[in-house]
């Protein structure tokens, strides 16, 4: 980040007596920045995406000055969560701005948001600890749409005295929304476009990477390693093509799908085995792998944008019993089998 | 069939709605509409439950059990025998 000053003013304030907030504006320490995007933000961004240091992409919570602001620039804010911010001042290029980043420990806005992180008391103590009244004279905040689950516009008002402005859910539709701050109900609108779902692949690889190889390396099952990856990569990627609605049983009929092949290999193409250890086999691949897939289906529920806790309650319930009986079978189905040629029947 | 989403518990009381439209701006997922004075609710099956809406309706007129719909979170919870599910830690 381009900072020209100290950006650890938030201690400073803290540490100031109450008649700290008489002094002239000027005064404050605030880090100035830039639109730009240096080679190490780049490289951060990458970074966080592939899930390296979760939750070390952060800048420090407070007030920046985007261009030249003056006491009547408009205020956003944001997270401290390196992503949310460099999105958030890319958006704002051309314009002179205040931002301000909530301590939200290095989280998105909208995750933040439902912890309670961005929140209208993390908010109003942040207004506090800025001294905002005495940097600019008008009194509204600009805030992202996603952050609204964590904060109470009509609080924020009575508490701190300024007026909550819920812009657009990206920062992107910025430029459009401030010409006449109105959002058209696209740019109220989440979306989980096939963008939006590929960014999440690197980083649903890197925890599948301990399960891949056990499977893969300790166990040499091709079908298991075809399981996570259906259930890591393809699946994030099909979601809106699968039949059914539920993540589960999408995740179940990909399983199944992506386990054909090893099925019909070892049906059709080992004509020395015994029909019925073919059979056996059949089964393992059909019943023992697919709800690996499914498994990892249910769980990307956290990563989409429009699962409700209701929901995935009632998938947990519904699926979950299924899916452990067919892994139970299949797997005992394949002990059997391993058993067999160990004995070598 | 294969559908555990069709119902959630959003619920809204029209008569206390006051027409402030906060809901129909902040909604994700465009389950509330402008309609005269009143706001109704057009897509409640649409609703993910994050709470937005809840919490910045400033008459109470909606309510709303929030909270995150991310299975690893809940079974994670169950399993540890915490009563609220969270993301991380």
């Amino acid at each position: 980040m381009n900072m020209t000053t100290t950006s650890a003013h938030d201690e400073q304030v803290a540490k100031e007596p109450m008649s700290a907030r008489q002094v002239d504006s000027s005064q404050l320490p605030i880090a100035s920045i830039t639109s730009q995007m240096t080679a190490s933000n780049h490289w951060d961004h990458f970074l966080a995406r592939w899930g390296v240091n979760r939750s070390g992409h952060r800048v420090e919570p407070g007030l920046y000055a985007l261009g030249h602001p003056t006491p009547d620039s408009s205020v956003f804010v944001t997270a401290n969560y390196t992503l949310s911010f460099d999105a958030l001042r890319s958006a704002l290029a051309g314009q002179d701005a205040y931002i301000m980043a909530l301590d939200t420990q290095g989280i998105n806005v909208w995750c933040a948001a439902g912890k309670g992180t961005f929140g209208t008391d993390e908010l109003v103590h942040r207004i506090e600890a800025t001294q905002l009244h005495q940097v600019i004279r008008h009194r509204v905040l600009i805030l992202p749409q996603l952050g609204a689950p964590g904060v109470a516009a009509h609080e924020v008002k009575k508490r701190s005295g300024f007026r909550v402005e819920y812009g657009p859910v990206r920062a992107a539709d910025l430029p459009e929304y401030l010409r006449n701050h109105q959002a058209t109900p696209e740019m109220r609108r989440v979306s989980f476009s096939l963008r939006d779902r590929l960014v999440l692949v690197p980083v649903e690889l890197v925890y599948a990477l301990i399960p891949l190889l056990i499977v893969g390396v300790v166990l040499r099952s091709g079908g298991a390693v075809a399981a996570i990856l259906a259930g890591v990569v393809l699946f994030p990627i099909l979601l809106p093509w699968i039949p059914t609605h539920d993540l589960s049983t999408k995740g179940l009929i990909l399983g199944e799908v992506v386990q054909l092949p090893f099925a019909l290999a070892v049906l059709l193409g080992r004509p020395e085995m015994v029909w019925w250890v073919r059979a056996g086999w059949v089964l393992v691949y059909l019943l023992a792998f697919p709800p690996i897939t499914a498994f990892l289906a249910l769980n990307f529920t956290g990563s989409t944008s429009f699962t409700s806790k209701t929901g995935v309650r009632r998938e947990i319930f519904a699926y979950i019993p299924v899916m452990a009986w067919m892994f139970g079978i299949g797997i005992v189905a394949m002990l059997a089998l391993y058993v067999r040629r160990i004995l070598g029947a | 069939m294969f559908n555990s989403y069709l119902s959630n518990t959003l619920q809204y009381k029209a008569e206390l709605c006051i027409g402030c439209e906060m809901c129909t701006s902040i909604c994700p997922h465009a389950v509330f509409a402008r309609n005269g004075r009143a706001v109704t609710l057009a897509h409640p099956e649409a609703c993910m439950e994050c709470g937005a809406c809840q919490l910045n309706c400033p008459t109470g007129a909606i309510t709303v059990d929030s909270g995150v719909g991310c299975a690893a979170a809940m079974i994670h919870a169950a399993l540890t025998g915490q009563k609220e599910a969270t993301c991380g830690n």
